[in-house]
């Protein structure tokens, strides 16, 4: 996240997560923008912020959720058991929910969001990361 | 259209019963495409013959497009109700969330129909329907509160359109606009008095789904285009940059800006209500509606000391817009910044469309000058020009109603002369006040040959810029030009594509867009499908009595010179006798 004050609103981002994903519309959107309490306040912008040490794993009681090496986590859709834990858990509210196949959606840092940001919010980036930072 | 999109779906809603349900009504998305195509069947459906505007059987629909939720600035939902203010075909256009999320609750169209007899909201989320107690939103002081009521107490944030009315709409103004996050609105021709005639305070919508394309490749491929072009295209980038404010100094130079009743077309003040100055020392925030990377919406920080106590501030964020800035800034000789945003913030918390107030307040203060009202009318209130404090008095009043003067100003400003007097310098087209265009000719033809009596019906304006300047038209020509553009808008706002993206949305694309969603058009067809859906508008303003003959034109329009000189009367009485024969031909 480079600068929420320049978000527009427009929602961009969450159209491309989505399409990303082959799936038009919102439906499989893993970052979400919604006003700070009305437009006027401007916005929040809500995505996985790829955790060193993430909450939603650690909760997972199905271990469904394993952290990824340099931040963030994996999901074995297989393994989850759609118990909602995770989106409960997570302090940052970046877990979203697929409605249409009852299951959590997790972020792959792919960066295509961060593409298709017309006014300098979102931004791409990797980071070296050592095991204590 | 693919099998599997439930945008054919129409969701009917009666208030009166509190009863929902879905239609599929592939019969008119197939041959209408969606948007006004849509919207102006269901309302030769919906709506019986002379129907009273305010009476319950006056149905709300909404309507949004196939491309929405799919491609870029497909983001207008098109609202369709019989006008209190005109009587006739109202047609409004609003962004925000609202297109989107009514696609992706899961529907194409919905119609709103009865009454109710207690305040209501409604909270659709996906294809439930609840009716909630809006006793407690009736009356409320500012249409801002209403919404942070609500965006607390529903679900959706982010996907989720708020659409609620004011003072305005509860008391019937005829003007009255429907507010929808905050800063947009279905305004002119009063939406609001007809949620208001029904109870109905507030309607949230929010959803979330996938659509459906034919070709998921060549979709992202198309989107890439669009979304590129958005980005890119110097248009846009002016409507991002100073916003359609940017044509305040312009016209004001070409002396096309309509100032103090039309009286001049230069405004002695226009450089404090530019939108260059209001950039410098006011813009506060830019915002977008739901898919639209452009973002033109223009917020103003006003920071104003409390006078009880030192070192006490209100900071209120409020829109401006070209039209607000002609309607209540040149019309009305406010050039104070700061009181043009005082006076636009209490339109919005009253929730009253601010073009037709600037204009019925700028009849009100010549007439008040000329000695037509007095006092007496007025509340005690002296309405002079610039005065933005007395403005704000008389706007509450039109609100409020207090005495018969400001009932009259609350139906129009073509009520008020029929009342009062001086007509010849109530500027009303069709029965909707005048935009802010007084560039030649063809913008005030464009008003009343349009099917709702909008600026935005046709480029009126842009034609007497672009060709009446420049060279002589002829009034054949002029009527071709204004029904050709009608027409193709009517496409436009089929698919709910912003007018401002009419550069981004041309044929080829929109069929490219259009196949993607399984529609195979060709572009014979699609101006086919354009001029079918005017001449359905048309079809329902005649049955509503509506007449091309002896239409009355303001006296005043003939006495100021636009920059094409002194208007002809009988240039336009032609023009729109041609315009006429071309409509009646069908």
């Amino acid at each position: 996240m480079k600068d929420t004050e320049r978000c527009v609103g427009c929602q961009s981002c969450m159209f491309a997560c989505s399409r990303r994903q082959n799936a038009p519309g919102l439906a499989k959107s893993c970052i979400g923008v919604r006003s700070a309490g009305g437009m006027e306040h401007g916005f929040v912008v809500v995505v996985c912020r790829s955790c060193i040490d993430p909450p939603c794993a650690k909760i997972c009681p199905v271990d469904a959720l394993t952290p990824r090496e340099g931040g963030g986590v994996r999901l074995d859709s297989d393994a989850c058991i759609s118990c909602g834990k995770c989106r409960e858990y997570c302090t940052v509210g970046a877990v979203f929910w697929d409605d249409e196949t009852n299951s959590p959606m997790i972020c792959n840092y792919c960066g295509y969001c961060a593409g298709y940001c017309p006014h300098g919010v979102l931004q791409h980036e990797r980071k070296e990361v050592t095991a204590d930072a | 259209m693919l099998k599997n999109d439930m945008f054919a779906q129409v969701l009917y809603i009666d208030v009166s019963r509190k009863t929902y349900w879905l239609e599929t009504r592939k019969d008119l998305f197939e041959k209408y495409l969606g948007g006004a195509g849509v919207a102006a069947q269901l309302l030769l459906e919906e709506c019986p013959e002379g129907c009273g505007p305010l009476a319950p059987e006056n149905p709300i629909i909404f309507a949004v497009g196939p491309l929405t939720g799919l491609f870029p600035l497909a983001s207008k939902t098109v609202a369709m109700f019989k006008s209190p203010l005109t009587g006739n075909l109202g047609e409004s256009h609003c962004g925000g969330r609202s297109a989107v999320a009514i696609r992706m609750a899961g529907f194409g169209a919905i119609v709103i129909k009865g009454a109710s007899r207690m305040p209501v909201y409604l909270s659709i989320t996906g294809e439930r329907v609840l009716f909630k107690d809006a006793s407690a939103l009736w009356g409320m002081e500012s249409c801002f509160t209403v919404g942070r009521v609500l965006r607390e107490r529903e679900s959706g944030a982010g996907l989720r359109t708020i659409m609620r009315i004011g003072r305005a709409g509860e008391n019937l103004v005829s003007y009255a606009s429907v507010t929808t996050e905050t800063y947009r609105h279905f305004g002119r021709l009063g939406l609001g008095a007809v949620f208001g005639s029904k109870k109905l305070k507030a309607v949230v919508i929010s959803g979330k789904r996938s659509l459906p394309v034919t070709d998921k490749k060549a979709y992202r491929k198309l989107y890439e285009d669009i979304y590129k072009a958005a980005v890119s295209s110097d248009t846009m980038k002016k409507y991002h940059d100073l916003g359609t404010a940017e044509n305040v100094l312009p016209l004001n130079e070409m002396g096309g800006l309509p100032t103090k009743n039309l009286s001049q077309t230069r405004f002695d003040g226009a450089a404090t209500i530019s939108g260059e100055h209001f950039a410098e020392h006011y813009l506060g925030r830019r915002l977008a509606c739901s898919h639209c990377p452009v973002g033109c919406i223009h917020i103003a920080a006003l920071r104003e000391p409390y006078e009880d106590e030192a070192y006490f501030y209100k900071t209120s964020m409020i829109c401006y817009d070209y039209e607000p800035i002609y309607a209540i800034g040149a019309m009305l000789g406010i050039s104070d910044p700061k009181g043009f945003l005082k006076l636009m913030d209490r339109i919005e918390a009253l929730g009253v469309d601010v073009m037709s107030t600037g204009v019925v307040l700028a009849w009100a203060t010549e007439a008040f000058g000329k000695g037509l009202i007095s006092a007496a009318d007025t509340d005690g209130i002296s309405l002079l020009w610039g005065d933005h404090q007395s403005y704000i008095q008389a706007v509450e009043r039109i609100a409020e109603q207090p005495n018969d003067f400001y009932k009259s100003l609350a139906l129009g400003v073509a009520h008020a002369a029929a009342r009062y007097g001086g007509e010849n310098f109530a500027l009303s087209f069709g029965g909707n006040e005048m935009p802010g265009y007084h560039t030649g000719p063809a913008a005030h033809i464009g008003c009343l040959i349009g099917a709702r009596h909008s600026h935005l019906d046709n480029g009126g304006y842009s034609f007497d810029q672009k060709v009446v300047l420049k060279k002589a038209v002829t009034p054949e020509e002029t009527a071709r030009a204004l029904l050709d553009d009608e027409y193709w808008r009517q496409v436009l706002s089929s698919l709910v594509v912003c007018f401002f993206a009419r550069g981004l949305y041309l044929k080829e694309t929109i069929i490219n867009a259009l196949s993607l969603t399984g529609y195979n058009l060709s572009p014979e067809n699609l101006g086919d499908i354009g001029k079918t859906i005017h001449q359905e508008k048309y079809r329902f303003k005649f049955r509503e009595g509506f007449s091309l003959d002896n239409m009355l034109i303001p006296e005043r329009i003939f006495e100021t010179p636009s920059p094409a000189g002194n208007l002809d009367k009988k240039f336009l009485q032609d023009t729109i006798g041609c315009a006429k024969q071309e409509i009646l031909k069908g």
